[in-house]
């Protein structure tokens, strides 16, 4: 061989770390960059030092097989290239382009996997920006990194499974005021169910005995709610929605942790090559791939940041990645029945999650109810009017990336990851069309200006 | 007078600012006119590009067109009832080198001959006016009038202008051919629509080359964009637009607080034309270049990057005028990375020719037919692009 192979992993979280060990039984060394301090992901993240000790509340019946589970990762991580605090903000011709710990830095690669995870999913009311409202996956972060509560009264607000989740380890770190407004009817979730419990009873349960937990702790629960307002000066303090009947009630809160589902971070992998797809019934974007997570030549895939599947389908997918880029380097396949088992669980996860966007809906029909007033992009501060008045101008922009250009949504900090979904239904709106997809461009995160006389090519 | 899109004066092919303004120009006086673009209103080089209105710096013959073009963005709110971001920053050219010092002065000269102040600053004069600069730059250049735009929003209002004064402006109309009949031009739409008219104007940017060639009049443009990048908004403190003389630092900071910053060597697009990549190691050289020349920049954050797709020709100077072959045919295109500023003049001056037959001087020496015989090569090609820059 005259140039050996290099493979990559981006993203240290389910998917990014199965294959890392199946890789690793291959015999090869990859590189794992991390863009955290520690190994884990999101969802399944490892609780800092001093929460230790809480990790049976928060993770409840999973928290013996973390333990095991993250021992085994750290055996597979001694054994390989493992960089954290390694941001990866570009890819280009070949090369990852890293901002670590020593500077900014370029790693070629010929075998990339790009495992890097999902982010919260969120579609703007009023208030939303105020201090003290989070998004569900902030107040989960806030908990197990920070060792903090959002706030004391807490209201989960949207419609996603980590509503229950996030709830539920509150409630068992013994947060005494918790309530949940699911946008859902519950009528929805119930003709869901069925679907759900054919293609992952195990998980399915899970979900029902979450909100059996919090049920019997009399947390409140309302259903298929139309969430109306935040309000609050310095900090939030009250949340109206209407009820499923239509009564207007407003509830004094001291956080709202908002949220409704995932999306995938698809960025990097845009940058690398990948080829995105709308996925209708998610109703939102997700990247090319085959059976086994490959996207093109030398790009692979997995987990969340390829779809939204969950852990357990990140764990089987960064497994068939692996074992398709081992493939390529000319290792002997695996075991089939392994490899057929991993397809299943892929899929059976996936199936499940499709059956969930009835059970937990994106609110894609509330979006003309945004009032023109509120902020859509938090970083440029721009409202829904100023949006739906650029569309409707004669010679406007009515595609979602000069409708960025023009209004500027999209174009601060977080580039539309935030925005972004929300963007898209106010052009869809206006055009009748499924909502588009923000390109992306480096920097996939913020990098500071540094002087690096760096003359690589 | 309305008239119907594919029955027309004059047929304008692309949307940018070329061809909007020529559009505009065309319709106050009184000519129905129809402009098709293939994708969006000014979404390719006269909407990516850096947004300088630079004055000063120019060579003798360009400075007519260019002081035109400076009279016309001073009135954009009137000609289009709205706005772009307009605003006179002045513009701060600085030397590193003898070599830069020394353009420095002879631009200044030539400048102050055609009545455009470029005042030289050194030493502590410079210093007190401009602290951001690093204290090895020694000499700069400051014109008063110089100003910036906002490009991502100068070539709407002027297309609607153009709908206001009754003529078409169609979007996603992309031309498949042209040619020459009886008394004037059809051209045919990807979509099988058909538009005819007496005059045709060629201003389809990086896709003019095209067009150009299907009359016999090929031209040796190449599409290229520069390496740009824009930071979070950090606090107002770059007042003018500055540029390095000798080359790869263009930098300015709106209002809002961002910093905009456009470098050399500029890349090739993709072969399919339709986009121009921005390679990370010219974003890390930027960086280490705009430091050396604005210290105080350091550690804010890159939220961007970008580049277009613009037309380069060898010369580095813009095709405007008529066709050497076909009468009736006119041209303007490749801006060469200095579109931007000239825009309204040759809108204004196409119009003026199209409608009287006669070329205003501000546009003569820009004609196609500086090609058929030798091509001139600007030294710029080899210093601001990826080499090979012309194949």
């Amino acid at each position: 061989m005259d140039n050996p192979p290099r493979v990559v992993i981006v993203g240290a979280g389910p998917a990014g770390l199965a294959a890392a060990r199946h890789l690793v039984e291959g015999g090869i060394r990859p590189v794992v960059l991390e863009e955290s301090a520690r190994a884990g992901g999101q969802g399944t993240r490892r609780l800092v030092a001093h929460m230790s000790h809480h990790r049976n509340r928060i993770y409840g019946r999973a928290a013996s097989g973390m333990a095991a589970r993250e021992t085994v990762e750290d055996a597979v991580l001694s054994q390989c290239d493992f960089r954290t605090g390694t941001l990866v903000w570009g890819s280009h011709a070949g090369r990852l382009e890293l901002l670590g710990p020593d500077g900014y830095d370029s790693l070629p690669y010929t075998h990339l996997l790009i495992a890097v995870g999902a982010t919260d999913r969120v579609l703007p009311l009023p208030g939303w920006t105020l201090p003290g409202v989070f998004t569900l996956g902030g107040a989960q972060v806030a908990l197990k990194r920070h060792a903090s509560f959002i706030g004391d009264r807490i209201v989960f607000a949207g419609s996603s499974p980590l509503m229950y989740l996030a709830a539920a380890q509150y409630l068992r770190l013994g947060h005494p005021d918790l309530t949940i407004l699911d946008t859902t009817p519950l009528s929805r979730k119930i003709r869901s169910f069925p679907a759900m419990m054919r293609h992952a009873p195990k998980t399915a349960l899970q979900g029902i005995s979450l909100m059996a937990e919090l049920r019997r702790a009399g947390i409140k629960m309302a259903f298929g709610v139309a969430l109306k307002a935040i309000e609050g000066g310095e900090r939030v303090n009250t949340i109206e929605y209407a009820t499923r009947g239509g009564q207007i009630v407003r509830t004094p809160v001291g956080a709202v942790a908002l949220g409704y589902g995932l999306r995938p971070e698809l960025q990097l992998a845009e940058l690398a090559g990948a080829t995105l797809r709308y996925d209708k019934r998610h109703r939102q974007w997700f990247a090319q791939v085959d059976a086994m997570g490959q996207a093109t030549d030398g790009l692979w895939i997995a987990g969340d940041g390829s779809r939204i599947g969950g852990a357990e389908a990140a764990d089987a997918a960064g497994f068939l990645a692996a074992e398709s880029m081992l493939t390529t380097l000319g290792h002997p396949a695996a075991d089939p029945l392994k490899i057929r088992h991993s397809r299943r669980r892929l899929k059976r996860q996936q199936c499940f999650q499709d059956a969930m966007t009835g059970a937990f809906q994106w609110p894609a029909a509330s979006a003309p109810n945004i009032p023109d007033e509120t902020l859509v992009c938090r970083c440029e501060r721009i409202c829904a009017g100023e949006i739906r008045h650029a569309i409707t101008t004669s010679l406007g922009p009515v595609e979602i990336n000069r409708v960025k250009a023009v209004t500027r949504c999209g174009m601060g900090r977080c580039q539309g990851r935030f925005c972004g979904p929300a963007l898209g239904e106010l052009v869809a709106i206006a055009t009748g069309e499924a909502p588009g997809y923000l390109r992306a461009q480096a920097p996939i995160r913020p990098v500071p200006l540094l002087a690096t006389d760096s003359e690589h090519t | 007078m309305t008239h119907t899109a594919d029955n027309c004066d004059v047929l304008i092919i692309g949307c940018g600012l070329f061809g909007a303004f020529t559009g505009l120009f065309l319709a106050k006086r009184g000519v129905r006119v129809t402009v098709l673009e293939r994708g969006w209103v000014g979404a390719q080089a006269s909407g990516t590009n850096f947004g300088n209105l630079r004055l000063h710096g120019r060579s003798a013959n360009q400075y007519p067109l260019s002081l035109r073009a400076q009279d016309l963005w001073e009135r954009y709110g009137d000609l289009t009832g709205e706005g772009c971001e307009i605003e006179r920053t002045g513009h701060l050219y600085f030397a590193v080198t003898d070599e830069g010092r020394d353009t420095l002065h002879r631009d200044a000269q030539t400048a102050t001959g055609f009545g455009v102040v470029s005042e030289l600053l050194e030493g502590d004069a410079l210093r007190q006016r401009f602290p951001f600069l690093s204290s090895h730059i020694s000499l700069a250049a400051f014109s008063p009038r110089s100003a910036v735009a906002n490009p991502r929003l100068a070539t709407a209002p002027v297309a609607r202008a153009i709908q206001r004064a009754g003529s078409h402006v169609i979007e996603q109309c992309e031309v498949s051919s042209a040619r020459a009949i009886p008394g004037g031009f059809e051209v045919q739409t990807t979509s099988g629509r058909i538009f005819s008219a007496p005059k045709l104007v060629n201003a389809a940017g990086a896709w003019s080359g095209r067009v150009a060639k299907q009359f016999g009049e090929p031209v040796p443009m190449f599409s290229a964009g520069p390496p740009q990048f824009v930071t979070e908004p950090l606090p107002f403190r770059l007042h003018p637009s500055v540029h390095m003389v000798e080359g790869d630092v263009i930098v300015r900071q709106i209002r809002r607080g961002n910093v905009i910053f456009s470098g050399y060597p500029r890349t090739h697009s993709l072969p399919s034309g339709n986009f121009t990549h921005v390679p990370p190691s010219k974003t890390l050289r930027g960086m280490s270049a705009l430091l050396r020349c604005i210290p105080m920049l350091a550690h804010g954050e890159i939220i961007r990057v970008w580049s277009g797709v613009e037309g380069y020709l060898p010369d580095m100077l813009p095709v405007i005028g008529p066709s050497t072959t076909i009468p009736s045919l006119f041209h303007a295109f490749g801006g060469s990375g200095g579109g931007f500023q000239i825009a309204p003049a040759v809108g204004e001056g196409l119009a003026e020719l199209i409608a009287s037959d006669m070329l205003p001087s501000m546009l003569s020496g820009y004609g196609i037919g500086r090609f058929i015989d030798s091509t001139n090569v600007s030294v710029k090609i080899e210093r601001e692009f990826d080499c090979p820059a012309i194949q």
